[in-house]
């Protein structure tokens, strides 16, 4: 059966091809760090599943290493010049979004039907992850399209993958290791002192108390964690379940619902949520890392502040 | 007490601005000692969880494509597109572009856009594209600031648009959760209670998109072109 782990080879060989390519780049001065760097992400993606949590956790700690001390260095792929690009642009026309439309094209319609083919009775595709492969089958498709058409050199894809892997750098495993953090949070039951601490601090005699504080407690404890998955167990077994809902008779759906999209204002708001706020400012290579952060700031108040009005008004509705 | 140190790492860290990759070892080694957990068993969990996390970089895959479009000048397209159309502003369209986004996360295609796929090589272009042809070319800061826009219109329509789907994870949380602590939901009323704040995302956010265009007027000091 095709399944995540088919994907991870295909991306750790990617991550192996660019590091053999940064490997060879003698105009990065750093290139050993930078080699070393893609290639553990490569070992990390096509090995991860079978080498076990020790070795997966001292690949973890040497990425940090070389990510955290400046010891990665950025090559120089042979890419394109702006003029070119304007004179291909202006020449190619509109054509040059197909491959670019193709890749949300095939996720669309890969999440409704690659799970349906079987043989012998057992599904070809593994049907609890079609989202994400029809994301990578979208990918390939698209991949193959463009070179059959714009005839690149062979090394093109590669290098070009290169050159936006090493502008975002080390932001490329942010992600990954702020889920561990989360992990070591977890078994060390942060959770359960923070929601103590709430239930113990937060006054919440009132009705509209135990809203706000449900709600603000949602919102700064995503902005601490990073992921409103985190803290919704937690401010709802402090708060939410004994004050709202079996104090002052809440509905519980509206209390569960609303007070997710509460803790969502806090992603907004924390450079914890990686791939939301920092690697797309790395992506869009900003000056500033909290550049998006900051734009969203205003928003994430205002939508806590209505969250809080919207729950207060319908979750004590009869 | 004592496990919430690491807390403390992660604020101090980030505001002292050190290295991300760093504090979030320190204070993963801060908590984890605090709790009893010894220095080898918490190696072993960093590298579970981060290898079990492998899902999310998934999305990196779209580099190659995505890279080579960028060099046969998919960015400059994009630029030309939306510059030729008077109608249609930076502000406007990153308006649209969170309305489309909402609605998406709503039917539960969350990785249709995102900002690898869909920002970088399209909407930020386009974006910077109708705000040059209104205002002339911008300074590094302006840019800056219309890309982050750009992002913030794919999240917001992402957050508050996704648990409108009955299927998302964190409805499938919700309910979970609550149902282990005695109480039954049905899914399709987690659903209906998202709506009136996913209504308030597209008034807040979006007005707040609209603006961009008279501050962009501002930063170009007054009069159009």
């Amino acid at each position: 059966m095709i399944g995540l782990e088919q994907v991870y080879w295909l991306t750790g060989a990617m991550f192996g091809g660019i590091a053999v390519r940064s490997w060879r780049d003698r105009s990065d001065r750093k290139r050993v760090g930078t080699a070393a760097f893609w290639a553990l992400l490569a070992v990390s993606f096509g090995l991860g599943s079978r080498i076990g949590d020790l070795a997966n956790g001292v690949i973890v700690l040497a990425l940090v290493i070389l990510g955290g001390t400046r010891a990665l260095g950025r090559g120089s792929p042979a890419t394109t010049s702006a003029r070119e690009r304007e004179a291909r642009a202006a020449a190619r026309g509109n054509a040059i979004f197909a491959p670019a439309l193709v890749i949300p094209l095939v996720a669309i319609v890969g999440t409704f039907t690659l799970a349906l083919p079987s043989w012998h009775g057992s599904p070809i595709v593994d049907p609890r992850e079609v989202t994400l492969l029809s994301l990578a089958l979208g990918v390939l498709i698209a991949l193959a399209a463009a070179i059959a058409w714009l005839r690149p050199p062979l090394i093109a894809p590669l290098d070009e993958a290169r050159r936006l892997a090493d502008s975002i750098g080390w932001a490329v495993i942010l992600p990954q290791m702020l889920a561990a953090l989360g992990a070591v949070f977890a078994a060390s039951g942060v959770g359960g002192e923070v929601g103590r601490i709430a239930t113990e601090w937060l006054p919440v005699e009132t009705p509209f108390a135990a809203v706000a504080a449900y709600c603000v407690g949602m919102a700064l404890f995503t902005v601490v964690m990073g992921n409103a998955f985190a803290a919704f167990p937690v401010m709802t077994a402090a708060i939410g379940i004994p004050l709202i809902v079996t104090r002052f008779s809440g509905n519980p759906a509206v209390m569960g619902s609303i007070g997710m999209l509460a803790g969502f204002c806090g992603t907004l708001a924390t450079p914890m949520a990686a791939n939301f706020n920092i690697v797309p400012a790395a992506l869009l290579e900003l000056p500033d890392r909290n550049g998006v952060i900051r734009v969203q700031i205003p928003t994430a108040i205002a939508m806590l502040i209505g969250n809080i009005a919207l729950m207060y008004v319908f979750v004590y509705r009869r | 007490m004592w496990p919430l140190a690491g807390i403390a790492v992660v604020v101090v860290g980030f505001a002292a601005g050190i290295n991300p990759l760093i504090v979030i070892v320190l204070a993963a080694a801060v908590t984890g000692t605090a709790a009893g957990i010894s220095p080898l068993h918490l190696i072993e969990l960093l590298g579970r969880a981060y290898n079990d996390s492998r899902y999310v970089s998934i999305v990196w895959l779209v580099l190659p494509a995505i890279g080579l479009l960028e060099r046969e000048g998919l960015q400059e397209r994009a630029r030309m597109l939306v510059a030729r159309a008077r109608v249609v502003t930076a502000g406007r369209l990153l308006v649209l572009y969170l309305v489309v986004r909402q609605i998406s996360a709503g039917l539960g295609l969350l990785s249709l856009f995102g900002h690898a796929q869909t920002v970088r090589p399209l909407i930020a272009p386009m974006a910077e594209g109708a705000a040059e042809a209104q205002h002339g070319p911008l300074r590094e800061g302006t840019r800056a600031l219309v890309r982050a826009y750009a992002a913030s219109a794919d999240n917001v329509g992402a957050f508050f648009g996704e648990d409108i789907f009955v299927a998302v994870g964190s409805i499938l949380l919700i309910r979970a959760f609550l149902h282990q602590s005695g109480i039954d939901v049905a899914p399709l009323s987690l659903s209906l209670w998202a709506m009136p704040t996913a209504a308030l995302a597209v008034a807040v956010h979006g007005l707040r998109l609209w603006r961009l265009d008279a501050v962009l007027r501002r930063l170009a000091g007054g009069g159009s072109r």
